[in-house]
């Protein structure tokens, strides 16, 4: 497979627990907004305006100012039918794009195996996180989960030279292709390879990396700050996936709320600045999305469980603006409290699977949906 | 000291009626003999319970319900602690039938309250347990029976008790009920819901109590599987539990869950099953013992399918989590900072009291891929690897003991008989071998040689834990 540094590559950033759309795009223009917000709304003057009606949270301050330069786009009202209020369900969802039944197949493990349809390259995807998401999980694709890169591989407990060598290579040998083993135990052999492949080639990306962008000391942003390192090493690796968790704000919204948004903003923000510096930045997407916005009315501390979110495509190749219409807030329009969604999410997934990654979208989302122009 | 076979078959039904033994609790069961161990096992009220105020004691936080990570590793510390093996491993299966989800739940004691029900109920009549977990209220919200009421009908648990509880879809590719059934069997429920219930902000999480509302229920005359009457819920699973697609789906849960991996279970209505034999011993036993699942493992723990299907199934998560955690003696006794290791099992793929779907999680094959399995032989690795761990400062010294001078074979065959017995291929020997063959000798008579000889046998350890074969149970 060949790698150049101008394929287009991916990098997905979940925000787990349901993010809430109206406190992260806040429509102040819109009075309703403020009668349902009593407690956990954001005052006009300290939301930063993108037009007369809505604006982005103060604690988004960075992403605000990539917006300015024209590099992100904030789609709105994304969600799928029949809203379903269970964080796995909903997550399930978009996971799977599956809205009707349960589905086993990630919708990026189908992007990965389209990508690399024999598995050539073991990094075509990789997680930054512990446990596979199951966006990524797709019998026979190979994708590496890293929770820390600097210490991701087999046998990692063994510290000494030679000794971890050598039980690598007993490692090897003993997931080498045998014969008469059975289907099960040739998978277990082919999956302890493809694993061990993985951390061989990832084990390299940190000695190549330097840079002078100086990342924060959150999850969100040393996950990144890993990212950014396998991807400047130029292994191959398309598609990324990493969250940011929290965003359950039932309670406690007023200090948790912002405090997500401005580690989320700031990571964003250094990554791209990094992505810079590597004279990388043209080729990288970041899309932002999150399983579920809350419901319109809070709760007296917090909001609960709603649908209609929103997502953000973030880079170079994206043209800025906001997409789509923002839900209306008025009661009648409203679906038991929440904000109906107006924007099929495979839309946005088809957009970015067929106009940035060059993928037939229909196979990958399952069906064909309206897509938007932000790529 | 035991002869290796019998150790061999005793760790097989340790491994699959509980979640592995040291070799010091193999010894003891040995002892006693296979047939009185499969009783002992089947009678979990012979042996001390668990004294949850020592734990409570030790680990504040595992009845403090702070979150759902603290019920994770409670349970977790049962599965490696317990003296009764096979009532916590029915409990872990009946949680993979019964598969509830915290997830929409989103109330943590309720979860932990739904466990001890499905333990309470362990290996009880299958009649009782159907109706015990359609009173359940973790069961009852999570698939929508507070939402059944006379007139609207919400069928989500009426269909799932039916396809996934109870009957499966289909099976000999025939369909076992109609969509009409369903309909019924969910009007029979109208009814069945809980009490109201004090909102959590700002009083918190109390646990809901089950309530009967005949108000809310449908009286009126339903058609269920062929027979026709005024039926309520609990007259529905007296029919259920009549079916001979009951007794299939039962038996084909079980053989799945303890002898060998089946296809994953919603193709079961196309999938004959791999030893029609075996199930059919068990169907009868179901309806011999009319329903008593007691009955159907002593057939199933006693039989030839069960004794020669050692190392044939991939191992869940917590049953390697588990497992590794009594070979090498560590959280058998209170002990705070469990969330490393209840954690862990999420890492691979089962994130317990959060299944995925109401169909459980997927077993087998697909507990399998590159991340996971990284997860799970670091782990098992790290643990075996560490010498300051009582079952392997043991498994050192009963190898010590073979001599102050031992062979390279010699070695690697006590070792993987301590570390199970772990029952390789000869390839697999062949590849062990490589580690240990630039020692001729292998000697561990002075102090000086003991140190070399404890990382050399951790240095093992660790490959055999890294190896295709202890993935499998």
């Amino acid at each position: 497979m060949t790698s150049t540094k101008k394929d287009p590559i991916l990098v997905v950033i979940q925000l787990t627990g349901g993010n809430d759309y109206l406190n992260t795009l806040i429509p102040y223009g819109d009075p309703l907004y403020y009668d349902n917000r009593v407690n956990v709304g954001i005052p006009q003057e300290e939301v930063l305006p993108i037009n007369d009606y809505v604006g982005l949270h103060p604690a988004a301050s960075a992403i605000k100012s990539l917006y300015d330069d024209g590099k992100v786009a904030i789609i709105n009202g994304v969600g799928y039918p029949t809203p379903n209020r269970s964080h796995f369900r909903s997550m399930d969802i978009w996971h799977t794009c599956e809205p009707d039944k349960v589905g086993n197949e990630g919708w990026l493990g189908r992007v990965i195996r389209d990508i690399d349809p024999k598995s050539e390259n073991v990094l075509t995807g990789v997680n930054f996180g512990r446990g596979l998401p199951r966006a990524l999980a797709l019998s026979g694709v190979p994708v590496a989960s890293v929770a820390v890169l600097e210490t991701y591989g087999v046998l990692t407990g063994i510290t000494g030279e030679p000794e971890r060598s050598e039980a690598l290579d007993v490692f090897s040998r003993m997931y080498a292709p045998t014969i008469g083993g059975g289907p099960v135990m040739d998978y277990l052999g082919q999956t302890g390879l493809d694993a061990l492949k993985g951390a061989d080639i990832l084990k390299t990306a940190p000695d190549k990396y330097e840079s002078t962008v100086e990342y924060a000391e959150t999850s969100i942003s040393k996950n990144l700050q890993g990212i950014a390192k396998v991807l400047t090493a130029d292994l191959g690796t398309r598609i990324f996936y990493t969250q940011h968790g929290g965003y359950d704000t039932h309670a406690n919204q007023g200090p948790a709320h912002p405090k997500l948004w401005s580690e989320l903003s700031q990571g964003i923000s250094d990554f791209y600045a990094d992505l810079r510096e590597h004279d990388t930045a043209d080729n990288v997407l970041m899309f932002v999305f999150t399983e579920f916005g809350r419901r319109v009315k809070d709760n007296g501390s917090g909001t609960d469980h709603g649908s209609g979110g929103m997502a953000l495509a973030i880079g170079d190749p994206v043209k800025g603006g906001l997409y789509s219409e923002y839900p209306s807030l008025k009661s009648e329009d409203l679906l038991e409290g929440d904000l109906h969604f107006n924007f099929d999410y495979r839309g946005v997934y088809g957009t970015m699977v067929e106009k940035w990654l060059g993928l037939d979208a229909q196979s990958v989302v399952g069906g064909n949906f309206e897509q938007l122009g932000f790529v | 000291m035991t002869g290796y076979s019998e150790i061999s078959s005793i760790a097989h039904l340790l491994r699959r009626a509980g979640f592995g033994a040291s070799r010091e609790d193999l010894e003891h069961y040995s002892d006693m003999g296979y047939e009185a161990t499969v009783e002992e096992l089947l009678n979990p009220e012979l042996q001390p319970d668990y004294e949850d105020d020592l734990a409570y004691r030790y680990v504040p936080y595992y009845r403090m319900g702070t979150g759902i990570p603290s019920y994770q590793c409670y349970w977790m510390y049962r599965m490696i602690s317990t003296r009764r093996p096979l009532e916590e491993k029915m409990t872990l299966f009946w949680h993979h039938v019964f598969a509830t989800s915290h997830s929409k739940l989103n109330r943590n004691p309720q979860m932990n309250k739904q466990l001890k029900l499905l333990r309470s109920f362990a290996m009880g009549n299958f009649r009782t347990i159907l109706i015990e977990i359609s009173k359940d209220p973790a069961m009852i919200y999570w698939l929508d029976n507070c939402e059944n009421h006379n007139g609207a009908p919400n069928e989500n648990y009426g269909r799932e008790l039916l396809e996934l509880f109870s009957m499966g879809v289909g099976m000999d590719q025939e369909f076992n009920y109609s969509e009409d059934d369903v309909k019924e069997c969910a009007r029979a429920f109208t009814g069945w819901t809980m009490a109201p219930q004090l909102p959590r902000y700002p009083y918190g999480d109390y646990c809901w109590d089950f309530e009967y509302r005949t108000d809310d229920h449908d009286h009126g005359e339903k058609s269920f599987l062929g027979e026709t009457g005024r039926f309520n819920g609990d007259d529905i699973v007296d029919i259920i539990v009549r079916q001979p697609a009951t007794a299939r789906f039962l038996s084909r849960h079980l053989y799945n869950f303890f002898v060998s991996d089946e296809p994953q279970v919603p193709s079961w209505q196309t999938t004959e099953p791999q030893d029609p034999e075996a199930i059919k011993a068990l169907e009868e036993e179901y309806f011999r013992s009319n329903g008593d699942v007691r009955s159907m493992l002593r057939i199933l723990f006693n039989s030839d399918f069960f004794k020669n299907a050692s190392y044939k199934k991939v191992k869940s998560p917590a049953e390697l989590i588990a497992g590794v955690m009594r070979l090498v003696d560590d959280y058998t006794t209170p002990k705070p900072n469990s969330h490393e290791i209840a954690f862990a099992a999420a890492y691979m793929g089962q994130d317990l009291l959060n299944p995925p779907t109401v169909e459980g999680w997927h077993t087998g094959k697909e507990w399998i891929d590159s991340g996971a399995l990284v997860e799970r032989v670091n782990f098992a690795a790290d643990r075996v690897g560490d010498i300051n761990m009582p079952g392997v400062r043991r498994i050192v010294s009963r190898l010590a003991a073979y001599g102050p001078v031992m062979d390279a074979d010699t070695l690697l065959d006590h070792s993987l008989e301590l570390a199970g017995p772990v029952e390789v291929s000869s390839d697999r020997r062949t590849e062990l071998m490589t580690y240990l063959e630039k020692y001729k000798e292998i000697k561990c008579g002075t102090s000086e040689e003991m140190k070399n000889f404890e990382s050399i046998v951790t240095g093992l350890l660790r490959l055999i834990v890294a190896s295709r074969e202890f993935q499998f149970a």
